[in-house]
């Protein structure tokens, strides 16, 4: 007896990011402001990181407040209705539940209910993870449109006495339309972790801890010179492979859109990248902070508003963080 | 073949240089890194990389904490 032929999803063979939106937290903090808790200045902030003010969302915005902000941009302008999107993915580390996920209701306040919706844990990573998977959905035909949003609202996850990475941090939300594409728009990722470095960004304690007394709320910490160095020449290799697999070369980027982590970890990586003057580096963390998963997309919106990139060109994007996880594409500019 | 000690300490004193713009003639043994040159942890980074690819040596993360002086430094790549 002939077996019945099973249908399989038809692939479609290039997609692309059809637009970006944006939203930041509505408090804009100033240097001055972080300063007195961990004995600096504005100078010294400014010096080690770049940093001249971040944005961070007061108690009456949350997180999921930003994520449907940017997600109504991203839609709109990418012109297609909600109801067409085919899965919702929401890189985050900062949803307050361990469960449902955040994707889930995303997907519910934008109108794309009943999509499949996931909330993806790669912190700094989480964007690039987001745009590979809905690259991967998209191409084999499983959604049409897919949601990516990075989003953060580190600021609920801060020890203001903290030096090591607690002053940096920004809240904000970034989204991506991905489909169909006639033309290919985004690169083969080159992506991965090595929880060798478990520890090396991370929380203070687990919420088990928190419960049973042993230590305070958890809040992040990083080692910040095994960071910085995984950070620049570890992701430098990444990211000339991720050069390498899209088959473009440093000369044809319009922009370098790494994490915004730091600014000397974004100069010394565009200097080991070895980019020329053509390249626009993103620079957003200086107004906005590390935003986390939401620095990508955030600082790609910006370069796009302002007009110093423009559709059409390439950029290389490049997310690292805990895990260490990290994810890097080239992809056609919206 | 063990590095030469004076060779290691000029080596360094450019890497340093080219990095913080601090005059090579002031990186010498007894300086600290932090209290005397004023190298914050960041910068400390890109000069032991340096150091590293410079003089063919693997200085881990763990042991960059230990290399307090110049002279801590310079002997742990004459020794690595």
């Amino acid at each position: 007896m002939a077996h019945p032929q099973l249908n399989q999803y038809q692939a479609v063979k290039f997609a692309r990011i059809y637009a970006i939106g944006a939203a930041r937290g509505d408090l804009t903090v100033t240097n001055d402001d972080v300063a007195g808790p961990i004995d600096s200045s504005d100078e010294w902030i400014r010096q080690r990181t770049g940093i001249i003010t971040r944005r961070r969302a007061s108690a009456s915005r949350s997180l999921m407040d930003m994520a449907v902000e940017a997600s109504q941009e991203a839609i709109k302008k990418a012109g297609i209705d909600p109801s067409e999107i085919g899965a919702v993915l929401f890189s985050t580390i900062t949803h307050p539940h361990q469960t449902p996920s955040a994707a889930a209701l995303l997907a519910d306040k934008i109108g794309a209910n009943p999509a499949p919706a996931y909330d993806i844990s790669a912190a700094c990573a989480g964007y690039c993870y987001g745009i590979a998977q809905a690259d991967a959905l998209v191409r084999s035909g499983m959604a049409k449109y897919v949601l990516v949003v990075g989003g953060e609202k580190l600021s609920d996850f801060i020890d203001p006495t903290d030096r090591t990475i607690s002053f940096l941090l920004g809240d904000g939300a970034g989204a991506a339309i991905v489909g169909p594409s006639d033309e290919p728009g985004i690169s083969p990722t080159v992506w991965g972790s090595d929880g060798s470095h478990w520890d090396a960004v991370g929380m203070s304690a687990s919420l088990i801890d928190f419960r049973d007394g042993t230590a305070n709320w958890p809040t992040l910490r990083q080692e910040g010179q095994t960071v910085f160095r995984w950070a620049v020449w570890e992701m430098a290799k990444v990211a000339k492979q991720a050069l390498e697999v899209a088959g473009v070369s440093a000369d044809d980027l319009s922009a370098l859109v790494t994490h915004q982590a730091n600014i000397r970890i974004i100069d010394e990586l565009a200097k080991q990248l070895k980019l020329p003057e053509s390249v626009v580096v993103a620079r957003d963390i200086v107004y906005t902070g590390n935003t986390s998963a939401a620095s990508i997309p955030l600082a790609m919106h910006s370069l796009l508003e302002s007009g110093e990139v423009k559709s059409g060109g390439l950029a290389l994007q490049i997310g690292f963080g805990a895990g260490l996880a990290f994810g890097a594409q080239v992809v056609v500019l919206p | 073949m063990a590095l030469d000690q004076n060779e290691v300490l000029a080596g360094l004193a450019e890497i340093v240089n080219e990095e913080t713009g601090i005059a090579t003639e002031k990186v010498q043994l007894d300086k600290s890194f932090t209290d005397d040159l004023d190298i914050d942890s960041i910068s400390m980074m890109t000069i032991v990389v340096n150091a590293e690819d410079k003089f063919g040596v693997k200085i881990p993360d763990e042991e960059v904490k230990n290399l307090i002086t110049v002279g801590d430094a310079v002997n742990f790549i004459v020794n690595a």
